[in-house]
């Protein structure tokens, strides 16, 4: 089997407390992303789902551990292009940029394509996510949706062999989301893109993911690593079924 | 309105709260409350039931008698379930008691059914310590800003070598808000203190006789000392504040993180344009600012110390000598430098929302004010240390 696409070795993720000793928010983290995989990390809301792809970008530094991100180790932004797009759970446009040059943002540095490639780039990507005509609109026009779907445009601006995507399709209407869910299946099935995504989203989950890991907050630690359906219905840790059931966590 | 006059408006019109004891044991109390708790007269019902359990002490027992309670809401619930792990902090056992099925449905809710926790009081920090902490906060923050000054030179040496990976295209736009935008507040500012200065001085010159001197006293101390700071307060006051917000709500709204992630260093895409746009900009604010003191010091010389314009300049000529300017010059490159480094760190530190924008913009015009006067005064030291 190829070399897979991240790997993640006993990584620890955490800050420094007030009484000096670092507060620990996952502890020994392990798993892979093979190429080629939609890959959903899920748990429960705080339980550090939104930190962990910070790790794995490299914007944070782990307290143990090692990541490797297509063999090259932990990925350092300071130099060259990350070989990934990224899009963050608020969307985080550059305000002060229109929907356009955000997405063009990148393609203008890192390529040497005349403007007139770049604007047609922008506007296919565009018509990706369905929003046609917003290119010439600042971000602040837009609705928590729209931002969401214009951030994953800009994640894709390089054709990334990579994406990450944290929780996009939460706040789209269920048509979007569907829609969403479709367009993440065909760059993945046609491109052979490697997804990592986090969603609450169950029947997306079923439908996309072909497998994930379960972040638990109170154990700090992975619960949970598999194939989403398999884990529904096999599952011996009443958490992993409860949370796939939707029932009540029991106090 | 006084607390009788809003008991008056209760609808039952009587008070709510009795202490019974119905309990043969002596360390048992009884608390039934009754009727309709309603939030709007939760004030009350707190400053009852707190009195009422003040006395109580460690190993006491209280139970609070719900049964003849129609209703409650959810904030009464939620005081009665603090005062209770209140008093559990305290050693008293405190349960609920006799609910009926909503009520006991709200007791749930707000987890008044399982061992109250004790918290631990926080003791209020000692003088000491806050002192020591401050001080740790200080060297904290003063070493962050170094750490960046490094980084941003660093980074400055990276772009000389590949000048094609700059964001040259930000430089026009911030030198023209910072610096253009900036010609009416600077032209003002440093008029005045020519102006003010050489009305101060004129009153103590003309007991000598010495009028002329005026020219002098201004010309030295505003090219010297004077126009560049000035000019570097009034920069620290527009763009520092400016900087320090504008990437303040970047970094709270993960868009530094984003720009991260493509690969774009944040020092060398925001910063060094930034710097470099007010070390170009500064010292021409500062040449100007020269100029109008200049002639602020020349109209109060003119029309109230009777010097010819032409008298007036001749001094100034006689006394002011290129290296004055220079090394007014000079300074303002560091100034600039200082200003623009420190409003970005302290935005890119921001931390906690639009409330940290405001906390860490006040921090960076107050740090590089602190800064600015730093810098002045060793130079003021070097010039003198070295006759220059
Ligand atoms: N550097 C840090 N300093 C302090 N707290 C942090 C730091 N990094 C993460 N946290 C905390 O870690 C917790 C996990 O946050 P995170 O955003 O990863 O959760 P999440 O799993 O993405 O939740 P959600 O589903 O709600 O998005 C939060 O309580 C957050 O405040
Ligand atoms: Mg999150």
């Amino acid at each position: 089997m190829s070399e897979p696409m991240i790997k993640v070795e006993g990584l620890t993720m955490g800050w420094p407390g007030p009484a000096g000793a670092p507060v620990i928010l996952q502890q020994d983290a392990t798993f892979d992303v093979a190429r080629g995989e939609v890959f959903a990390i899920l748990g429960g809301s705080g339980c550090g789902k939104s930190t962990l792809l910070r790790y794995l970008v490299g914007l944070e530094s782990p307290l143990g551990g090692e990541i490797a991100i297509a063999g090259l180790g932990r990925p350092n932004l300071e130099v060259g292009r990350p070989p990934f797009g990224v899009m963050f759970q608020s969307g985080a446009l550059f305000g002060s940029l229109t929907v356009g040059e955000n997405i063009g943002l990148s393609l203008e540095q890192w390529t040497d394509l005349p403007y007139e490639a770049i604007a047609a780039i922008v506007l296919a990507k565009l018509k990706l996510v369905g929003l046609e005509g917003a290119e010439n609109r600042y971000p602040a026009e837009l609705s928590g949706g729209m931002k969401k779907r214009a951030a994953i445009a800009r994640a894709m601006a390089l054709e990334p062999e990579l994406i990450f995507l944290d929780e996009p399709s939460a706040g789209l209407d269920p048509v979007s989301a569907v829609e969403l869910d479709q367009l993440i299946l065909t760059l993945n099935k046609v491109l052979g893109l490697t997804v990592v995504l986090v969603t609450h989203e169950l029947p997306s989950i079923f439908k996309i993911a072909q497998r994930c890991i379960m972040l638990d907050k109170e154990t700090k630690s992975i619960i949970a690593t598999g194939d989403p359906c398999e884990l529904r219905d096999h599952s011996d840790d009443p958490r992993v079924r409860d949370f796939f059931n939707r029932r009540p966590r029991s106090v | 309105m006084t607390a009788a006059d809003r008991r008056s408006h209760r609808p039952s019109g009587q008070p709510r709260l009795s202490l019974i004891e119905v309990f043969p044991q002596p360390d048992r109390q009884q608390l039934s409350l009754s009727g309709k708790l309603i939030f709007a007269e939760a004030g009350e019902i707190w400053t009852d039931v707190s009195a009422r359990i003040a006395t109580l002490e460690k190993g006491d027992r209280i139970d609070f008698d719900m049964s003849r309670v129609d209703a409650i809401d959810g904030g009464t619930m939620a005081l009665l379930v603090h005062l209770r792990s209140e008093l559990a902090a305290r050693g008293v056992r405190a349960e609920f008691a006799g609910a009926g099925a909503d009520v006991q449905a709200l007791i749930h809710l707000y987890r008044g059914d399982i061992r109250a926790s004790r918290r631990v009081r926080q003791r209020a920090e000692s003088t000491f310590s806050q002192l020591g902490r401050s001080t740790i906060h200080f060297f904290h923050e003063l070493r962050g800003i170094l750490g960046f000054l490094g980084n941003s030179v660093l980074a400055a040496v990276g772009l000389l070598r590949e000048p094609k990976t700059g964001n040259w295209k930000q430089l026009a736009p911030t030198m023209e808000r910072a610096g253009a935008d900036a010609v009416p507040i600077v032209v003002l500012i440093n008029f005045l203190v020519g102006f003010v200065m050489a009305f101060q001085g004129a009153t103590q010159l003309k007991q000598f006789g010495a009028n002329v001197y005026v020219a002098d006293l201004v010309g030295l101390s505003v090219t010297r000392e004077l126009g560049p700071l000035m000019t570097a307060i009034i920069l620290c006051g527009r763009s520092g504040a400016a900087f320090a917000a504008e990437l303040g709500s970047m970094s709270v709204s993960e868009e530094i993180d984003a720009l991260r992630t493509m690969g774009f260093g944040p020092i060398r895409y925001l910063v060094l344009p930034r710097t470099l746009a007010l070390m170009l900009v500064l010292p021409l604010l500062t040449l100007l600012g020269d100029l109008v003191g200049i002639i602020g010091g020349l109209v109060v010389g003119v029309t109230s110390l009777g010097l010819t314009v032409g008298g007036y300049l001749s001094e100034t000529q006689k006394a002011v000598s290129m290296w004055d300017v220079f090394s007014g010059l000079i300074k303002s490159v560091i100034f600039a430098i200082a200003i623009s480094v420190i409003a970005c760190q302290q935005g890119m530190a921001t931390t906690g929302g639009a409330e940290g924008v405001g906390r860490r913009t006040t921090a960076s015009v107050v740090s590089t004010l602190f800064a600015l006067i730093i810098i002045d005064a060793g130079f003021t030291v070097f010039f003198h240390a070295f006759h220059l």
